[in-house]
């Protein structure tokens, strides 16, 4: 076994792991901690899978805007937070048989692809995907019309946030 | 021997090779001892930067400082790591253990780790990343974690406030310090630091003097240092999120803050001051770790110089500074960098810092003259008072209360 | 390297955990969470497919991008709702916010 791949089971097993704890925990800040591990364990996969910009980009945006929000929200509604019942409502075991369902279909069909086994190929050398990603997000016969919707939804989302949560009186 | 590091890499590198090991395995082990080698030389110099902060202090106020124990005083931080670690260790009723022990190790760890992407010379740089910038940013971010999980585990009123406290600063100055940076980066067309030291043929405080200025401040900030210490403002929370921790919990915390005081004092430098560039650097590069220690340690004395002159801000002062002053400034210096940088293409380069520079000198004239505008009429607001309505109207007592 | 199909079992294990936590929790901010594996999941995929199979061409990495954008305005609208809510029923249980089922 390479050195990679020991890395990608250790990180696959722990992002999996804070996964589970994330959707079992009574806790809820806790949760949201285990929640970070778990996205701090993506970046590393996107490490892996050699697109730094994108680990950079998911520590930035998931873990120090959207799991902070969250702890903010938890603490601001604490007095759930802080309920000792049971987190899970009626119909869990439907659901756990439904994920297990869907787990194992998807496993399935990847095992009977011929595609599934094969391995990436170097970049060309003086590849820069970052380079690319830039040109192809600004480039008016690629992505710029996805990329201005994207900013035009983020910022309706930001009004759209800041009058909802409002307090009016 | 003008680069010992590549010698002593290359010499590694070689003697792993013939104990019959593959490459891949070897450039695991080389960077596990990098990443050792320096997070250890690191705490080294954070040990140093207890007697330097303490030293510094005494001198804005007019004292000595540590003087008795070794040369200068110079032994102090030993006796003061050894008073840390035989303090009892106190963990608060109701605090939620693990997260309460995880945090000052989050804290000190995400500075440590912010000397990954620095480029301490021209060979010696942790990892060359071409996101270097943005890096430091999400680091940064993982840092605010470590104080709201501090100030929750440690079931604290004060801790929860001051968490609570630092965190809305630390993600407001992100704004600013974020696009401050963004401007070296357009000015360099790289987000590595290795690219954006070796680009600084001329310094880019020259070119972006507002960009080093917001970025100061945003550092200030982001350190929780005066005037914006409203975290572990001791008059109205007592000590902020740290004030549970005991002992050598307490002892990252602190040592956290000041390693990343230096931090930012080396990020500020490379940045901005041309990070390991002086004479003789590209030849010698341990001539380089030495100018960019030299540069840091100035910032790093620039930053307790704020600290120490100025008094605390309140927090709606702090806020609104941020939000209605800084972001805005910095973003017009912002899009006005990136029109020249795109119009001047092709032109000689002393003209393009020149334009750059007269850019930043007219942006800054018309700040000033707003800013004192602004502070005239607030001047007047408090020397002339709005005439004060008349506070009992002679009618009923049921009406003020009413009113209130 | 590791083979294209440990991504995708990854993937699926982690979409899967987060269908779990959407459809079992009451706290509606655990609801949230869960989504927000279930798009990390699927960000996993389409930066797998976009390494192993078309590197020269952008879109798997400007669909990432555009999830990355989806993701923070879902959750900053949810949590808005979900304070809300909070403020005027004094809870976040998904199961007592059921008026608009009558």
């Amino acid at each position: 076994m390479s050195p990679i791949q020991i890395i990608f089971i250790l990180v696959s097993a722990i992002t999996l792991g804070s996964a589970l704890m994330v959707v079992t925990t009574r806790n809820m800040v806790r949760a949201a901690l285990w929640l970070v591990l778990s996205l701090f364990g993506i970046a590393i996969h996107f490490v892996l899978l050699e697109v730094g910009f994108f680990a950079v980009a998911q520590v930035i945006i998931y873990i120090g805007a959207i799991a902070i929000l969250m702890i903010f929200a938890i603490m601001l509604t604490r007095r759930i937070a802080q309920d000792p019942g049971p987190q899970t409502n009626s119909t869990w075991p439907i659901a756990a048989i439904l994920a297990l369902g869907i787990f194992g279909l998807i496993v399935f069909l990847v095992q009977g692809w011929e595609k599934a086994a094969i391995q990436p190929s170097p970049f060309p050398a003086g590849y820069d995907p970052l380079r690319e990603l830039g040109v192809a997000l600004v480039s008016a016969n690629q992505y710029l019309i996805p990329f201005e919707i994207a900013s035009i939804l983020l910022l309706a989302a930001l009004i759209g946030a800041i009058i909802i949560a409002w307090d009016k009186k | 021997m003008a680069d010992p590091v590549t010698f002593i890499a290359k010499w590694l590198e070689g003697y792993l090779a013939g104990l019959g090991l593959s490459s891949g395995w070897i450039s695991v082990i080389q960077a596990a001892l990098g990443v050792v080698v320096l997070g250890s030389a690191v705490l080294l110099v954070d040990i140093f930067l207890v007697w330097v902060e303490r030293k510094v202090v005494a001198r804005f106020q007019d004292r000595l400082g540590p003087n008795r124990l070794g040369p200068f005083g110079l032994f102090q931080p030993i006796a003061d790591v050894i008073k840390l670690l035989l303090k009892e260790d106190i963990t608060p009723q109701g605090a939620d253990k693990f997260v309460y022990n995880l945090a000052p190790i989050l804290a000190l760890a995400t500075v440590i780790i912010l000397w990954a992407v620095i480029p301490l010379s021209v060979t010696v740089v942790g990892s060359t990343i071409n996101v270097g910038a943005l890096y430091i940013v999400a680091v940064g971010a993982i840092g605010t974690l470590g104080i709201i999980m501090a100030g929750w585990a440690s079931n604290n009123k004060f801790a929860l406030l001051g968490a609570f406290r630092m965190v809305a600063q630390m993600i407001s100055y992100e704004v600013p310090m974020v696009i401050a940076i963004l401007i070296p980066v357009i000015l360099a067309k790289s987000m590595s630091l290795a690219d954006i030291v070796q680009s600084q043929t001329v310094w880019y405080i020259v070119l972006a003097p507002i960009a080093a200025i917001v970025f100061l401040i945003g550092a200030q900030a982001e350190l929780g240092r005066a005037p914006f210490d409203l975290s572990e403002a001791e008059s109205e929370i007592v000590a902020g999120f740290h004030i549970e921790y005991t002992g050598m919990k307490f002892g990252l915390f602190y040592a956290g803050e000041l390693l990343h005081a230096l931090t930012f004092g080396g990020l500020f430098a490379t940045f901005f001051l041309g990070g390991w560039r002086g004479w003789g650097a590209e030849t010698y590069p341990i001539l380089g770790i030495g100018y960019f220690f030299i540069k840091a340690m100035v910032m790093y004395w620039v930053i307790m110089w704020i600290k120490y002159s100025f008094p605390r801000v309140r927090i709606d002062q702090m806020l609104s500074f941020c939000w209605k002053f800084l972001t805005p400034l910095i973003l017009t210096v912002l899009s006005i960098t990136a029109i020249l940088d795109k119009v001047m293409t092709g032109l000689p380069y002393w003209i393009y810092v020149l334009v750059m520079l007269l850019s930043n000198l007219v942006i800054l004239y018309f700040v000033i003259q707003a800013v004192g505008r602004y502070a005239r009429k607030e001047r007047q607001k408090v020397a002339e008072p709005e005439k004060i309505r008349v506070a009992f109207p002679v009618k009923s007592s049921t009406s003020t209360s009413q009113a209130s | 390297m590791v083979p294209l199909s440990w991504y995708l079992i990854f993937a699926a294990a982690l979409f899967s955990i987060g269908l779990y936590g959407v459809l079992s929790r009451k706290n509606a901010v655990a609801i949230l969470m869960g989504v927000e594996l279930m798009l990390n999941a699927v960000n996993v995929n389409l930066l797998a497919f976009w390494r192993y199979l078309t590197f020269d061409k952008m879109a798997g990495q400007v669909f990432a991008v555009i999830v990355f954008a989806v993701a923070a305005s879902e959750v900053a609208v949810g949590l808005a709702l979900v304070i809300s809510v909070y403020r005027r029923r004094q809870s976040i249980v998904a199961d007592e916010i059921n008026l608009l089922k009558y």
